[in-house]
């Protein structure tokens, strides 16, 4: 539809208008546009602070266990029998996924401006979780919003930011899920904006989120990037990632933005099938729209509203997507396909009886697309693979699936 | 034609009044209801109606009008059914000037050239969307260019600076967002308003309509004693919603709207 936009410096976006060429922006109502310039301007200075910088990588290697390893599974790689599939351990960070890279990053962001009262949005819980995790780390007020629906389905998590000290919101408005999550926290923030910081869980939202939230990720693909060299001489040939708001795959794909000869696909939810219109496959299947303060690709209606999706993994339930990779995909620079919650079933299944490993439903969906990349290409290709989250989280909504009673 | 806005706000002003600004949201509680809800509040005194788009995320709005876009969308209101409200109202009322307001999503799918031709036609005076700050007004260029008022929020939070850019872009009037929250909510500070609405119009001639937490006579008279117009929407939307049909829906709007322009004319007066 849109013609490849030529690119010389992927690493120079966005502009100071938070725009990523045609997507982005800050699309709010006024109330929230002067803390959203106190955010940014907070944020540029804290991002050249030596002190800064040293604090969060300080927390990122003692609190949450970087470097995470990359892992070559050997006998899954073996099994397809076409390129080999290397995993970036995510999963291995504490709480189980790197979400965590980012709240540590906003949590200080927000104690250096004075804030003690965070809010957030989840859908699974794992933002959630993670936001809480950092605020008893840090000693702040948390309320984390999340959709009525999703709190029934995730009860676990739920207990679990209870136990972190959190307070969970119910959200009844609309759909009841992630989306509403997320109008909810911001009416939260809109009128407590004095002393509140609003932690965003995905490279969505208005600038400087988006932004922000993917410098903090950024760490997996610098890590990724370095330990490529080290252990095998040379870049991958291609990178998957799954993709939902998309900041695992903002986080593993940037430092390698300007590597042209790296190759890179997004994995999103397709759910049912992306012609049954039970999807939320935003980039693959949606148009461009505005949602959550930022331009880039929507699942709508004809009337513009948006409208509710679907995938067995409820990280990657979001209607909209960073507008980073609405830019990277107009750009030619990455491709977006669909896996089905059965592809994404399927795939969990293969990792965790060939390589001992439950993986998050999310990151399931990077595993089947790395597996159908793998099939046809050499084997002495190498396929990075972002394992960004663990699988505990979802061994009721497995079973569920396919029928089994605890 | 296309200076209904500046129009009234000028007759406003000859005649020393206050303008009077009700929000419904478009098709709600019953879409056919709509042409004959807005006669009934320029019969009770209205001088300029915003009408709702309805969004499925409203970030800005609370529960009331969060609650009434949902049934409007349930109804299947959109804007081609809203802009064909606004074209048979005109048929009989060619001066009272009417804002859309709501979300950019809807918009930019239905297409910015699309809907500037069809609202202009239709009579549509002016918009204000609500997720379009001035950095990013570009996007609605079209609607400018073909006659349409941007009408932009200002808020207790906006700085000098942003005030500056606001009152160069500025059209018809500015809408000062009485207190930091979202809509329908409780917190009017009249001395903080009253305040912020001097500031604003101490920096040019543009007329001053103060929004959010209006709910009554009592508070319309407080926050028009400095502002050149109230908007009044929640609790009006509220007592619709209880409507069973077109014809109370027009009674409830006009029972509601004609006490509070009493008592805004008395204050004025005295």
């Amino acid at each position: 539809m849109n013609k490849p936009i030529p690119v010389s410096d992927f690493h120079a976006y966005p502009d100071v208008h938070g725009r990523f060429a045609d997507y982005g922006g800050i699309y709010m109502p006024e109330t929230l546009m002067p803390p959203l310039e106190e955010l940014t301007a907070a944020y540029l200075a804290l991002r050249d602070d030596p002190e800064f910088i040293a604090e969060f990588e300080r927390d990122l290697k003692h609190y949450v266990g970087r470097p995470s390893p990359i892992y070559h599974a050997e006998r899954l790689s073996k099994k397809i029998g076409g390129a080999q599939i290397l995993l970036k351990r995510e999963d291995l960070n504490h709480t189980g996924a790197h979400k965590i890279n980012n709240t540590i990053g906003q949590a200080l962001v927000a104690r250096r401006m004075g804030k003690r009262r965070i809010i957030a949005e989840t859908g699974a819980g794992q933002h959630g979780v993670a936001t809480a995790t950092v605020c008893a780390r840090f000693g702040l007020d948390c309320i984390v919003y999340m959709g009525a629906v999703d709190i029934e389905r995730q009860k676990i998590n739920v207990f679990r930011m209870k136990l972190l000290g959190a307070e969970v919101v119910p959200v009844v408005s609309g759909s009841k899920t992630l989306k509403d999550a997320l109008n909810e926290a911001m009416r939260d923030w809109v009128t407590n904006v004095a002393d509140t910081f609003y932690i965003i869980g995905t490279v969505a939202g208005p600038h400087p989120y988006p932004m922000m939230v993917r410098d903090f990720n950024a760490v997996v693909g610098r890590e990724a990037r370095a330990q490529m060299l080290e252990q095998y001489g040379r870049l991958p040939d291609v990178l998957t990632a799954c993709v939902g708001g998309g900041s695992n795959a903002i986080g593993l794909f940037h430092a390698f933005l300007n590597d042209r000869e790296v190759a890179m696909v997004g994995a999103e939810a397709a759910g049912e099938g992306i012609e049954t219109g039970r999807h939320a496959a935003s980039l693959a299947a949606g148009r461009r729209g505005v949602l959550h303060g930022n331009r880039t690709y929507v699942i709508c209606d004809d009337q513009g509203q948006i409208t509710e999706t679907h995938s067995i993994s409820a990280g990657l339930d979001y209607p909209g997507v960073g507008p980073e990779h609405a830019f990277l995909k107009d750009s030619g620079r990455a491709s977006y396909v669909g896996i089905t919650d059965d592809e994404a079933m399927a795939a969990f299944h293969e990792l965790a009886r060939t390589e001992g490993i439950l993986a998050a439903l999310e990151s399931s969906h990077a595993i089947a697309q790395a597996i159908k990349l793998a099939r046809s290409m050499p084997k002495d290709q190498l396929i990075l693979c972002n394992l960004s989250g663990r699988g505990d989280k979802d061994v009721q909504t497995i079973a569920a699936h396919e029928g089994i009673t605890l | 034609m296309t200076e209904r806005i500046e129009q009234r706000f000028a007759e406003l002003r000859k005649h020393g009044r206050k303008g009077l600004i009700p929000f419904v949201t478009a098709g709600d509680p019953i879409p056919d209801a709509t042409v004959a809800i807005m006669h009934a509040l320029v019969a009770a005194g209205a001088d300029l109606i915003e009408l709702g788009v309805p969004y499925s995320d409203p970030v800005a709005d609370g529960p009331t009008i969060q609650h009434s876009s949902e049934r409007a969308i349930a109804r299947g209101v959109g804007i081609e059914r809203i802009l064909a409200w606004v074209a048979e109202f005109r048929a009989t009322d060619a001066t009272t000037p009417i804002v859309l307001m709501g979300y950019l999503n809807p918009i930019e799918i239905y297409g910015y050239a699309r809907f500037a031709e069809q609202a202009r036609a239709a009579g549509v005076d002016g918009v204000l969307i609500v997720d379009v700050p001035v950095e990013e007004s570009g996007s609605v260029e079209r609607l400018r260019d073909a006659g349409i008022r941007q009408i932009f929020l200002v808020a207790p939070t906006t700085t000098e600076l942003r005030l500056a850019a606001i009152r160069k872009q500025a059209q018809g009037f500015v809408y000062y967002v009485s207190f930091a929250g979202i809509t329908g909510a409780t917190q009017l500070d009249p001395v903080e308003v009253r305040r912020r609405v001097d500031h604003i119009k101490q920096g040019g001639d543009i007329p001053v309509a103060v929004g959010f937490g209006v709910r009554d006579a009592a508070t319309a008279v407080t926050v028009s004693a400095s502002a050149d117009a109230v908007v009044i929407g929640s609790a009006l939307v509220a007592r619709l919603a209880e409507a069973e049909d077109a014809e109370s829906a027009v009674s409830v709007a006009r029972d509601f709207l004609a006490p509070i322009r009493e008592a805004l004319d008395l204050a004025a007066a005295a």
